[in-house]
């Protein structure tokens, strides 16, 4: 593994407090060296990146996205979906445990986990929080989190039991990870499939409700309110892709009242509303789905404000096939690694005023966080050498056809971005270079 | 490469009224007229050879039955083809079955298919004009036109006005009943107030939920109004003007989850005689059908002579060869417009 200057680049590491001109020596799969622009040209027979004009910020991290692999290698594949992370900036992403068969077991996660998988940058992986994600019996935490758990989630079947639910986040209090849940009280969702409100009842398709996701945060945050103030524990909640104003409010004060909840949301979520279902385009199907745009904007505050934790993809590939069916039939989901980047720079940054740093932030070290990856989503000496290297002023189209994800489903093609990653360096490894 | 890109609708089709512009629906319902008086041996030459596939994913009778004869007499070759006994129930999806009939020499296809949207995958899919004859919870653009048509022949002084966006003022359309489920509603209310109607939706809010207001679209120009409560609804017709009752019928097949009680609705919101003649003894009434006598209409009003419901049947014959020669681009029809 050779060391790689990356010189000349505008370095924002937020968790360094770091916005600045710096140069950058890699070195054996570790950042060796941060120095003053100059200092570090003294190095030779280097790799080196010109980064003029560049932002150098740590690799971006995604606690939540579906790879699919093992059991539906015809929509993505573990490499396939690295390779997509790789390209839209991601060194480390979070495998959900929704595969054939469910990811549940310790032989099934050190498979997830092995380099034999061909991953290009670092996967990571939340298994199944109950057994075949039935909602039923809790998995072996401890097991799992000894070789490599960082959290655990029934993904997009919520554990709807409460005494099952209360047992997963006592145990994952005692591993110090979090119980990453998937808000949808699916008993007022059959049948449904997009936002509840005047599109829906125009397309004649069945809407979910603000209150089905709403109830479960409300329900997950008593759980944790009972759990420390009786068993003494400390349990950590993430509620996925957040996507009504309802729950961003039940987790802003849940968070007030000091207990230990983190949330994501989806670009997806920020930037369309169900108008964008148009004359049901599939590729605007997901779960959550698209809101209107009181929630869109609700998301946006809750980004602004420090509600939200972390941006996380929900990368769902589906075949062409798949996506090609009536909107009730078709599977929910988009593709959203490639995206992410140029969505969050366009919509918080240009749109809203965030800083950069603040969009860096909520895309590696928060993220990073949460799953307490040590040494990654920052650029300090020692840590991982995980980069981003992005034009931060390059506006372009994102052109499905042209992604390293084996899926299409997006509703972003040919959308406008802002934002271009330059290359991608992984553990010191370069992955992606445009 | 989204579905929607790779795909365009053919001209023809007709998948919902919410594009259609006023002055296609006034060339539709000429063209209904033309081959209405037209003599039957001649009628039949004008889609002589001509290929329909009626693509029938639910059961129905009066809109397959009426797309059939529409064709036939028009002298075209119909196909059915239905879930049952087909491909279909061997899990063929909607696109491979529709680019089979293509194969077939299909040159346009009539969909009745119970998923909202499913008319525009098909028309995407296959490039062929598509006629919506129902989907899902979602539209019924022909029923529409029907209903239109039977207002204009049985309303007074309407015969002979021109279509366009006064065509219907001064009439009031009450649409009653299960409005959540209905297709029939939602093209209706999507079409006739940019005729000229007031459309006021009534019915309990389980059935009636106030996102149908959206109906009326982003502008104000289609609004739709609501009004709870029925017996207010009938007295709503303004001074000089006339009055319609759509009636419709509760769909307890589609009331998963909702808890109604059908004494309780009968009570507040069948058209039975008393009603109608306390309420709105002049007003034309009309069921898509089909009907539960005893339910949301008493049969001495379905039976009445308010009642259009025979004409409504017999209007949609000839709309729907209006619709064929259309979607086929036969007979002389100028505007294929989607």
């Amino acid at each position: 593994m050779s060391d790689i200057l990356i010189l000349n680049g505008r370095l924002v590491d937020p968790a360094s407090g770091v916005d600045a001109e710096r140069d950058l020596l890699l070195r054996h799969g570790r950042v060796a060296a941060v120095e003053m622009p100059g200092e570090l040209r003294a190095v030779k027979g280097k790799e080196t990146i010109d980064a003029k004009g560049m932002i150098v910020a740590p690799g971006l991290v995604d606690v939540h996205v579906h790879l699919r692999e093992p059991g539906q290698t015809y929509k993505e594949s573990i490499k396939t979906g690295t390779a997509a992370a790789a390209a839209g900036g991601f060194t480390s992403v979070v495998a959900m445990p929704n595969t054939l068969p469910v990811n549940d077991t310790v032989e099934k996660l050190e498979w997830m986990l092995d380099a034999a998988r061909g991953a290009v940058v670092k996967l990571f992986a939340m298994p199944a929080a109950t057994f075949g994600s039935l909602g039923e019996e809790i998995t072996d935490f401890h097991e799992l989190a000894r070789v490599g758990a960082v959290g655990f989630t029934d993904d997009g079947k919520p554990v709807l039991v409460d005494r099952v639910m209360r047992g997963a986040l006592v145990a994952a209090a005692g591993i110090g990870v979090p119980v990453s849940q998937h808000a949808e009280d699916t008993r007022l969702t059959g049948g449904c499939s997009m936002n509840a409100g005047p599109v829906a009842f125009r397309l004649g398709l069945r809407g979910m409700t603000v209150e089905a996701e709403s109830k479960i945060v409300e329900r997950d945050i008593r759980l944790l309110r009972d759990i420390e103030q009786h068993d003494g524990l400390r349990p950590h909640l993430h509620v996925q892709h957040v996507s009504t104003a309802k729950a961003m409010e039940a987790i802003r004060q849940a968070k007030r009242a000091g207990l230990h909840v983190t949330c994501e949301v989806a670009p997806h979520h920020f930037t369309l509303t169900d108008e964008a279902v148009g004359d049901y385009d599939t590729n605007a199907k997901m779960n959550p789905p698209l809101r209107n745009d009181a929630d869109r904007l609700a998301m946006i505050a809750g980004l602004m404000d420090g509600t939200v934790d972390c941006i996380a993809t929900d990368h769902a590939p589906h075949a062409l096939f798949e996506k090609e069916q009536e909107f009730e039939r078709a599977p929910n989901g988009i593709t959203g690694l490639e995206t992410a980047l140029g969505l969050a720079l366009r919509v918080l940054h240009k749109g809203n005023g965030m800083s950069i740093s603040r969009v860096i932030e909520l895309m590696s070290a928060q993220p990073a966080g949460i799953v307490s990856l040590d040494g990654r989503g920052t650029l300090s000496v020692g840590s991982f050498a995980d980069v981003v290297v992005f034009d931060p002023a390059a506006e372009w189209s994102f052109e499905a056809a042209k992604s390293r994800s084996k899926s299409r489903n997006t509703p972003f093609d040919g959308a406008p971005m802002l934002g271009r990653v330059a290359a991608t360096i992984s553990e010191g490894r370069v992955v992606f270079k445009a | 490469m989204t579905i929607l890109e790779t795909g365009t609708v053919a001209a023809g089709s007709l998948l919902t009224v919410a594009n259609l512009a006023v002055e296609e629906v006034a060339a539709i319902l000429a063209a209904t007229d033309r081959l209405e008086r037209m003599a039957a041996p001649e009628r039949a030459k004008i889609l002589a050879g001509r290929r329909i596939a009626l693509l029938f994913y639910e059961s129905s009778t009066r809109t397959r039955t009426s797309f059939e004869l529409a064709a036939k007499s028009l002298g075209a070759m119909t196909t059915l083809v239905s879930d049952k006994s087909s491909s279909i129930e061997k899990g063929e999806s909607l696109k491979d079955t529709g680019l089979t009939l293509r194969a077939l020499g299909a040159e346009c296809i009539v969909l009745r298919h119970a998923n909202s949207g499913a008319p525009y995958l098909l028309a995407k899919s296959t490039g062929l004009p598509v006629l919506n004859a129902g989907d899902g919870m979602h539209e019924h653009p022909s029923q529409a036109l029907l209903d239109l048509r039977t207002m204009l022949t049985r309303l007074p002084g309407m015969s002979g006005r021109l279509i366009n966006g006064k065509t219907l003022g001064g009439v009031t359309v009450v649409i009653t009943g299960d409005i959540l489920h209905s297709r029939v509603a939602r093209s209706n209310a999507m079409l006739l107030p940019r005729l000229g109607a007031r459309v006021v939706l009534c019915g309990p809010k389980e059935l009636l939920p106030e996102d149908a207001l959206g109906l009326g679209g982003a502008d104000s120009s289609g609004a739709v109004e609501i009004e709870r409560d029925f017996d207010k609804a009938l007295k709503q017709t303004a001074s000089n003007g006339t009055m319609v009752v759509m009636m419709l019928r509760i769909q307890r097949e589609r009331l998963a989850g909702l808890e109604l009680d059908l004494g309780d609705y009968i009570s507040r919101y069948q058209l039975d005689e008393e009603r109608l003649m306390a309420r709105a003894p002049e007003a034309l009434v009309m069921h898509p059908g089909p009907m539960i006598r005893g339910l949301e209409i008493s049969g001495e009003v379905a039976d009445g002579p308010n009642s259009a419901i025979e004409d409504q049947v017999r209007n949609g014959l000839a709309v729907r060869m209006a619709l064929l020669v259309r979607a086929l681009g036969a007979g002389g029809f100028e505007s294929v417009t989607v």
